[in-house]
Order: structure tokens, then sequence, then C-alpha cells
């Protein structure tokens, strides 16, 4: 079977958010670059399918020129192909880059690699749009299920599940479809030494779809004024124990 | 302008999220709202006020959610009632309905707003990076489609009995190809993070998944949950469902005690509504001491044994 996994570079903040002046971008001058942890997992399922069931195993992104850096880092856990939609680094909205993705799609189509899963994540790490995956299900009229942190196929049918108010809802979805996962479905592995050897080889299929416009714009970031606690230390080491047991029983917390 | 409002609710009961909605709603649109629901019995105070309120009703949909049917029936009600904005519930069914409405429609979609203001074009806030960030956009196009943060809206509940129209929505075939089959209930018995008074919390920090040994007796003694951070998750020590942050759980317990994690503002997003946050870790300039009520310095598993040990002692 052939899955298609889409994947979207994002600067790896773990600190304060800083912006850039004129407040549109974040400051990545610090800052090391990576796809949401959901994207990692679609990744890992598209590989691990082809592994089970042969076939192969494409990464897709759309984005600037570096993107081809994440593209690389699925190759090296093992994806077979990279397409990458180039970009002059501008944001598309997720209107514009889901018809990028549905064109690139057929386009593959047309040239003989038709997918039998189109894997996504469930929501950029960055903008957390929430619509990607249904869009490009709408535009190529596949079947689409969300939220999903279990997924088994057989037979040219997938069973998906979703996390539910602590249990679970089973959607039964016949294939090709579009699966937007979330981390947990898997464990992602790391990249061995010779995937990081093929990945710094492996061709990149360079593709730059016109840009047709955005219908949602961002205006400017914000960063969300949380002021920060005056923190009470308790002490050090284990003889502050008694000062945090009695704030948790002056809370009321113990049973 | 008329806004439509996608409303969720369970045996005709509006849910909160929805309610926060509807309130965000009346603020752009003042009387001008209306709201629509897959089936239910909406009589009597719904908390939507006095307003129409579509219902659909259709045996196709009796079987369980099925999202492109959701979604299609909205989009219906939208275009009958000339809606300029379609909002829906920033959850889990609110975001995907709110995708194929607009997808259906060809029209901007917006999430997790927290705020939108009347303009042409429209003008939202919006949270990014799971809520570390927030946005300013505008959306161009007639309906403008926007889900609403959760917990971001105070909910005004409006008095009054709903007017419901049911209708029949114009499905097609293929909108039926993906719907809720079976449903497995949670296991009984386990407090789930999200439900917790107390959260014990590990990181990297806990050294390996021996660690938590000590994390799940302090959780023990106080009826809590154990949670933990992404790097926790990445290495092995401990399964996904307990993953706290941007992708992973929201907690909101009385006291999260978050042990050998350095917090990173993913993490911080899934912690933030927590009444207070104690904290232990062997860094006294950890980003997390600036989150936190109280912190201890010194190693994680001593020091929550110590505590575990004093607790016990009972004094
Ligand atoms: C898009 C995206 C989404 C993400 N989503 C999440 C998410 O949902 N949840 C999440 O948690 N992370 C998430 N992350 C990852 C996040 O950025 C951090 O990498 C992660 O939270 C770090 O985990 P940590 O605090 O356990 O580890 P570290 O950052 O390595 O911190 C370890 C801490 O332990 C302390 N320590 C070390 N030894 C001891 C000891 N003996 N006793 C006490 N303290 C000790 C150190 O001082 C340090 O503060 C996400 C990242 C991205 C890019
Ligand atoms: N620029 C992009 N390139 C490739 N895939 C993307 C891009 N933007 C979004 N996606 C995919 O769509 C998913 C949902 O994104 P969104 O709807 O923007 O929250 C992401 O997790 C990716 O799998």
């Amino acid at each position: 079977m052939n899955v298609l996994a889409c994947v979207k570079r994002v600067p790896a903040t773990a600190g304060r958010i800083r912006l850039v002046e004129g407040d549109r971008e974040i400051d990545t001058r610090y800052l090391g670059f990576t796809v949401s942890p959901h994207e990692e997992c679609a990744v890992e399922e598209a590989v691990r399918l082809v592994e089970a069931n042969g076939g192969s195993a494409t990464v897709l992104t759309l984005g600037p020129e570096e993107s081809v850096d994440q593209l690389r880092s699925a190759v090296a856990v093992g994806a077979q192909r990279a397409v990458h939609l180039a970009t002059d680094g501008r944001e598309w909205d997720p209107g514009a880059t889901a018809g990028a993705i549905a064109d690139a799609v057929r386009a593959d189509r047309d040239a003989g690699m038709s997918y039998d899963l189109l894997l996504f994540g469930n929501e950029a790490a960055d903008t957390g749009d929430y619509q990607v995956p249904v869009r490009v299900a709408h535009a190529l009229g596949l079947p689409c299920v969300t939220g999903i942190k279990q997924l088994s196929v057989d037979d040219g049918r997938a069973t998906a599940k979703r996390e539910a108010s602590g249990g679970w809802e089973v959607f039964d979805v016949p294939l090709p479809a579009v699966v937007a996962v979330r981390e947990g479905i898997n464990l992602p592995r790391f990249a061995s030494v010779p995937g990081r050897l093929r990945a710094r080889k492996a061709a990149i299929d360079r593709r730059e779809p016109a840009w047709p416009g955005n219908a949602l714009d961002m205006v400017r970031l914000v960063v969300p004024g949380g002021e920060d606690k005056r923190v009470e230390m308790l002490g050090q080491g284990p003889e502050a124990a008694p000062a945090a047991a009695s704030i948790i029983r002056n809370l009321g917390l113990v049973p | 302008m008329t806004v439509l409002v996608f409303v969720e609710h369970e045996d005709g009961a509006i849910a909160e999220a929805s309610l926060e909605a509807a309130t965000l709603a009346r603020r752009l649109a003042g009387d001008d709202v209306q709201a629509v629901a897959m089936g239910g019995d909406h009589a009597g105070e719904t908390g939507l006020g006095p307003i129409t309120l579509h219902v659909a009703d259709d045996e196709r949909l009796a079987g369980g959610y099925a999202p492109a049917a959701w979604g299609r029936a909205v989009a219906d009600v939208a275009g009958r009632v000339g809606a300029a904005v379609v909002m829906a519930p920033g959850t889990d069914r609110g975001n995907e309905v709110a995708a194929y409405v607009a997808a259906f429609l060809g029209q901007p979609m917006a999430a997790n707003c927290t705020d939108v203001r009347p303009a042409d074009p429209l003008e939202v806030t919006r949270v990014r990076w799971g809520g570390s960030l927030l946005e300013e956009a505008t959306l161009r196009g007639s309906p403008a489609v926007i889900t609403v943060s959760p917990h971001a809206v105070g909910v005004e509940r409006a008095p009054g009995a709903a007017s419901v129209a049911t209708f029949r929505p114009p499905l097609q075939d293929d909108d039926l190809r993906v719907r809720v089959t079976a449903k497995e209930q949670p296991p009984a018995g386990k407090v789930s993070l999200g439900e917790a008074r107390v959260v014990v919390g590990g990181g990297r920090g806990m050294g390996g998944a021996d660690g938590f040994q000590v994390l799940e007796e302090l959780a023990g003694l106080l009826g809590g949950a154990v949670g933990c951070s992404r790097a926790v998750t990445s290495a092995g020590w401990r399964p996904h469902t307990d993953q706290i942050g941007q992708t992973g759980a929201r907690i909101a317990p009385d006291l999260y005690i978050a042990c050998g994690i350095s917090g990173a503002i993913q993490h911080i997003v899934g912690c933030k509504a927590a009444k207070r946050i104690m904290t232990v870790n062997t860094d006294p300039e950890a980003p997390i001491l600036a989150q936190s009520d109280w912190a201890i310095v010194g190693d994680a598993r001593a020091v929550v044994a110590a505590l575990v040990a004093e607790l016990r002692s009972g004094a």
C-alpha cells in the first residue's frame, strides 16, 4: 500500500516565545526547527504500514526551502519518497495549503502513484487550524477521520479509534481515506545511522505551487501576558518535606 | 448580521463549550443569533434564550456521530438563514464539523478564537501553539466560520425557551461513509488526569521509568493521578495517556506537583488551569518555578520519598 504523510516545519520553541519587530513572526534566531509530535506519529505510522504491507511511504511538506530538513528527517526514519511544495516563506492559510496538497496528490495519481492512505497531524503545532485534512479530503472526494489514536488496516478498510470522554469512538472507514492522527498512536523510532546517511542523499521531488491568496490573514501575533507567580521557596532537599506536607494538608487534599 | 451557532448536546442539555460559543455569538450579533443542533428534545430552558433552534431530524443521523453529515446539515441551515458567521465550540467535534462547513461552502475558518469583532473583513483573536501565543487575524468570506476556544468566554445563560424548527438535511451518500460504529467505555475505577483533584507529574528529571514508583505512591496517598512530560513519553517510560501539554492532556487539578519537569511552554499550556503548582527541581532557575506557588530545590526522588513518609506518618 502507498501511504502519504504530511508534515509542517515549525520552530522548536521551548521557553518564552519572543517576536521579531512588527509582531508577525516568532524570533527564531536561537531556535531549532521541528514538526508537530502528531506529525512525527503520522510519519511513523506510514512507515510501519509500509513495513507490514509493502508499498511506499511518501512524506510531503509545503513550506520554505529550509523545510527540506524536515523531509530528510522523515526519510531518516524510513520514508522512501519526499515531496517539497516550495514557497517563498510567506504563510499560506489552511485553505491554500489544502488546495496545494490536493493538487499534489492528483499530480502523483496522474503520474502513477495513488495513495491508499493520506496521513496528517490532527492540528499543526504552530497555527492549530484544525482543518487542512478535512479540506484535502473534500477536495479529493475521500472519506476522513480526525483525532485518531489507534489505526488498523485490513482488506481495503481501516478501523480508526479516537478518544471521547475517557473511552473510545470507533470508526470504520473505506480506503482510500484521509486520517488525521494524534500523538500516542505509536511511539516514533529514532533515526538510525544508515537512515541518516540515506536521508542526506535522498532525492527531493521539488514543486512550486502558485499561491492562490489567503482568506484567513494573520494581522499580528501577541504573546499572552501571563504574569509570573511569586514562588515561595520551601527549602532544599528532603528537609523541606514537612513544609510541603503541611501545605498539602492545609489545602485539604489528604483523604 | 446573522450568526448561526452549532451546538452540541447530551440528551437535550446543551454542552458548556457550546453555551460559551453562543455567548460570544450574542456579543457579536445581539439578537440576530440562531442555533443548530443534531436531534434531541430541546423543550424548556436551554440557556440559548428565545432564539430559533434548528434541529436536524433524520433517521440517517440517528446511528451515531457522522462528521461530514453533521457538517452538511449545518452548512444547509447557514445557507437558508443567510448566516454571515457560523460559530461552533472549539471541541473535537466542533472543530471537525466546522471544518466540513468551511470546506463545503469554500469559506475560511479560524479555529479556537477567544474574541471576535464586527468589521469587514471579520476580525478575530485566536490561539496558536495550543495557547502559548495569540494571533489577531481577519477572515475574508461569508459565511466566515469560527470555533470558540473552550474556557475563553464566560457563559451567560440566556433565559427563555428556544423555538424549535426541525429540518431534514440534504445529505449525500458520501456524507454517511464515515460514522461512529461502536463505542468503548473507559475502564472503571481509575482517576482520570482531566478530573483528578491532585496530579503528580514527572519529567526527565525522574531519571527513568522506575523513578515513577514514588510518584505513584504519592498520587495513591492523595487519591490523585500520575502525569508526565513529553520527554518521558518519548523515552517510553510512561504511556502517552499520561502526557500533559499541548499534544497531551489538559489538566485542572487543585494541586499539580511537578517533579523533574523544566516547564517548557508546551507543557505549561496543559497545566496552567491548575489552581496551585508545587515544584521539585534540582535547578532553582528552571522556568517552571515562575509558574509555581511553592518550590523545593533538590532531587525529586529523594524529596518525594520524604514527602510520602511525612504524609504517612500522619502528624
Ligand atoms: C509542538 C510541540 C508540542 C509539544 N507538546 C508537549 C506536551 O504535550 N507535553 C510536554 O510535556 N512537552 C511537549 N513538548 C516538548 C517540550 O518542548 C519539552 O521538550 C518537554 O516538555 C521537556 O520535558 P521535561 O521537562 O521532562 O524535560 P527537560 O526539559 O529535560 O527538563 C528536565 C528537568 O528536570 C530537572 N532535573 C534533572 N534532574 C533532576 C532530579 N534528580 N530531580 C529533580 N529535577 C531534576 C532539570 O533541572 C530540568 O528542569 C512539545 C514540543 C513541541 C515542539
Ligand atoms: N504547510 C504544510 N505542509 C504540509 N502539511 C501541512 C501543512 N500545514 C498543515 N499540514 C498538515 O495538516 C495537519 C493539520 O493542520 P492544520 O489544519 O493547519 O491545523 C498538519 O498536522 C499537517 O499534517
